[in-house]
């Protein structure tokens, strides 16, 4: 028996297919835009694997986050919850974060870095739980909750980059920078690449075994398929997995955060995230949801943010069309899809699909 | 404070809340057939990239027939998906608000070259009302405005009256509340859902056109700086409700307004405060009863 079943192998291929048509819809782009469709395919190669600095401190360094924010969007999608708010769990990690490494400044690394990652963890979990208790308590959408919590995340990181966390001069806003010794270390000597990638790849694996072998893991995607199907499948708990799962899912959105300051920021300031919470959809989509994919997804738009921003710097391609992009991927994944399960439906009126 | 700030205070507030009212009103439609549009920041964004070209061409009030038919075009794709695909909301939702970020940005730096913020288009005038915009305190806010506001005061009423009056505005709520049983009754609800969708979109549209054209007289990248997601917190905020939106809009565009005082009258409070506020508002009321019992029911499920 292979590691894949055909099923997986199938989506697999939808998924590079729309990867596939996402790249010929930049080609599209640069054409139309009347640039140098050669010119901008070499910078754009060059900026993101064309040497070893555009690939681990580009392309790894910048599917990082990607990856782990990813991961969070995948645990609760799989669960049903459409937590569109993993951009204000990141901001709360993150300045969990360095709040937490500005007051252990003294302390060595060892002390310091891992309750930094656990204090952007809890805060992400926290962030997540406002809207977790008012989706199990009182019904409330976690769409419209997660997104003014957003924004509530983006005011407070405002306040405390000019108030109680401004760097000591007064003068910037945005907080003073973490010790060395409170930065995460890097993985090659010279590159910008860190251990915050490694641990990305670990939490993808751990995921990935936890969905796939575990009870617990199985009483997830059971509840995400369904209040009937979690029924049938034996008395699970429907409302309380699917808080666990939204927990879980803000917690790896802080530890994105957390991962983020610690590993290559080194401070917080006003527009900290790009809208990893967004791109995250986008990449766990591509990967089908599957952790383990998450991981080529995340290094797939890591590797087109870094070749994007290649392209603007070397052949004046505006690099916003990587929104465009993510845009495509993600319509295209929904689209085929959509036509997979309505085909299946034909065939098979009372097919499994409900719990793929 | 004296009289004339309390006054510059009310005008900004009003001001704040037209684009904000348009996308919510556009968005209150939509959600009272049972779908949430978290695309209507692309249309919003859309809106302002039409404004800009077409006013180029024909001036503002092209300008403003270009902004609907953009944010209408927006609709269009996310109705293709959402009804016809029968896609989750919520999903593509969020690809069409990057969707209309990524391409107007990706756009505006190709047309009109790198540099970004060269180009103007001359904004309409605020028209005084004789007689109401000489009212003490509030006059100047309500009837020394541009026309875009006024038209709010007729589409507000004008709405109100349509849903709890009219065929159309039954079967938009009955679809809704309950789209089996509004099938049932001869609706059909995806058709229901386009035009909402449509007139959504439109409206999204001319909230960005009223940005460009009445406001700020230029396009700049992601100029709609998350007013579709605000649309969707008002109509919260508004209880599902025209009066309700028109309300929450201002209570919005006030929060906006009260951080530029904050800043002339040097008052010393974080200025993020005033604009986190409404949203705090909003997730309070939706964890009340009140708030939640006014959502449509149907609200958000995928199409059946």
């Amino acid at each position: 028996m292979s590691v894949f079943s055909r099923a997986a192998r199938s989506q697999a291929s939808a998924s590079v297919a729309a990867a596939l048509l996402a790249l010929a819809a930049v080609a599209i782009v640069v054409i139309a835009g009347g640039y140098d469709l050669g010119h901008a395919a070499t910078a754009m190669w060059t900026g993101s694997a064309g040497s070893a600095y555009s690939l681990f401190s580009g392309t790894l360094l910048r599917a990082t986050p990607l990856i782990i924010v990813g991961l969070a969007i995948a645990v609760a999608f799989q669960a049903g919850v459409l937590n569109i708010g993993a951009d204000g769990q990141l901001l709360a990690g993150a300045a969990a974060t360095i709040a937490t490494g500005l007051a252990m400044a003294a302390a060595p690394g060892w002390i310091s870095i891992p309750l930094e990652l656990l204090a952007g963890i809890l805060a992400g979990a926290a962030w997540a739980a406002i809207a977790a208790v008012l989706k199990r308590r009182f019904g409330v959408l976690e769409v419209i909750s997660t997104l003014m919590l957003n924004y509530v995340a983006l005011f407070a990181v405002g306040i405390l980059i000019y108030g109680p966390l401004q760097e000591p001069t007064h003068v910037y806003p945005e907080t003073a920078p973490l010790a060395v010794s409170a930065r995460l270390p890097v993985i090659i000597a010279g590159q910008r690449l860190h251990v915050g990638f490694v641990l990305a790849i670990a939490l993808a694996v751990g995921i990935w075994w936890f969905m796939r072998s575990t009870a617990a893991g199985f009483r997830v995607r059971v509840a995400g398929a369904g209040a009937a199907a979690a029924a049938s499948a034996g008395r699970v708990n429907v409302e309380r997995v699917v808080f666990r799962s939204f927990l879980a899912s803000g917690a790896l959105a802080g530890l994105g955060g957390a991962v983020q300051v610690t590993g290559v920021t080194y401070k917080l300031f006003e527009n900290f995230s790009p809208g990893y919470g967004y791109t995250a959809i986008a990449v766990a989509l591509l990967a089908r949801l599957n952790p383990l994919a998450v991981i080529v997804a995340g290094i797939f738009f890591g590797a087109l943010e870094a070749g994007g921003a290649g392209m603007q710097r070397d052949a004046g391609v505006p690099s916003g069309f990587v929104f465009v992009i993510e845009a495509l991927v993600i319509l295209g994944v929904l689209a085929v899809d959509r036509a997979r399960a309505v085909a299946a439906s034909r065939a098979e009126p009372l097919g499994e699909e409900a719990v793929a | 404070m004296s009289e004339g700030t309390f006054t510059a205070f009310l005008s900004s507030g009003v001001r704040f809340a037209t684009p904000l009212a348009y996308a919510a009103l556009g968005e209150l439609v939509v959600e009272r057939t049972g779908v949430i549009n978290i695309g209507l920041e692309g249309a919003i964004i859309g809106g302002a990239f039409g404004a800009l070209v077409f006013a180029g061409a024909g001036g503002a009030p092209l300008g403003f027939a270009g902004a609907a038919l953009v944010g209408m075009l927006v609709a269009t794709i996310f109705a293709s998906f959402v009804i016809a695909l029968k896609t989750d909301q919520i999903i593509t939702g969020t690809a069409m608000s990057m969707f209309g970020l990524g391409l107007t940005g990706t756009l505006y730096r190709s047309i009109y070259g790198t540099a970004g913020a060269s180009l103007h288009t001359p904004t309409i005038a605020p028209v005084p009302v004789p007689v109401l915009s000489s009212i003490p305190f509030i006059g100047p806010a309500l009837f020394n405005q541009p026309v875009v506001t006024y038209a709010l005061y007729a589409i507000v009423p004008a709405l109100a009256w349509w849903f709890y009056r009219s065929t159309g505005g039954l079967a938009l709520r009955a679809v809704g509340e309950n789209p089996e049983a509004a099938s049932a009754a001869g609706i059909s609800p995806a058709r229901v859902q386009w035009i909402a969708l449509l007139f959504g979109g439109a409206m999204g549209g001319l909230s960005g056109g009223t940005l460009v054209l009445a406001q700020v007289g230029t396009f700049s990248e992601g100029m709609s700086a998350g007013r579709g997601f605000i649309a969707i917190a008002i109509v919260v905020l508004g209880r599902w409700t025209p009066w309700g939106v028109a309300g929450a809009a201002l209570i919005f565009g006030g929060a906006s307004a009260l951080q530029t005082l904050a800043q002339t009258t040097g008052w010393t409070m974080p200025y993020q405060l005033p604009l986190a506020f409404p949203y705090v508002l909003t997730l309070i009321l939706l964890a009340t009863a009140r708030g939640r019992s006014a959502a449509p029911a149907a609200l958000g499920q995928r199409v059946s």
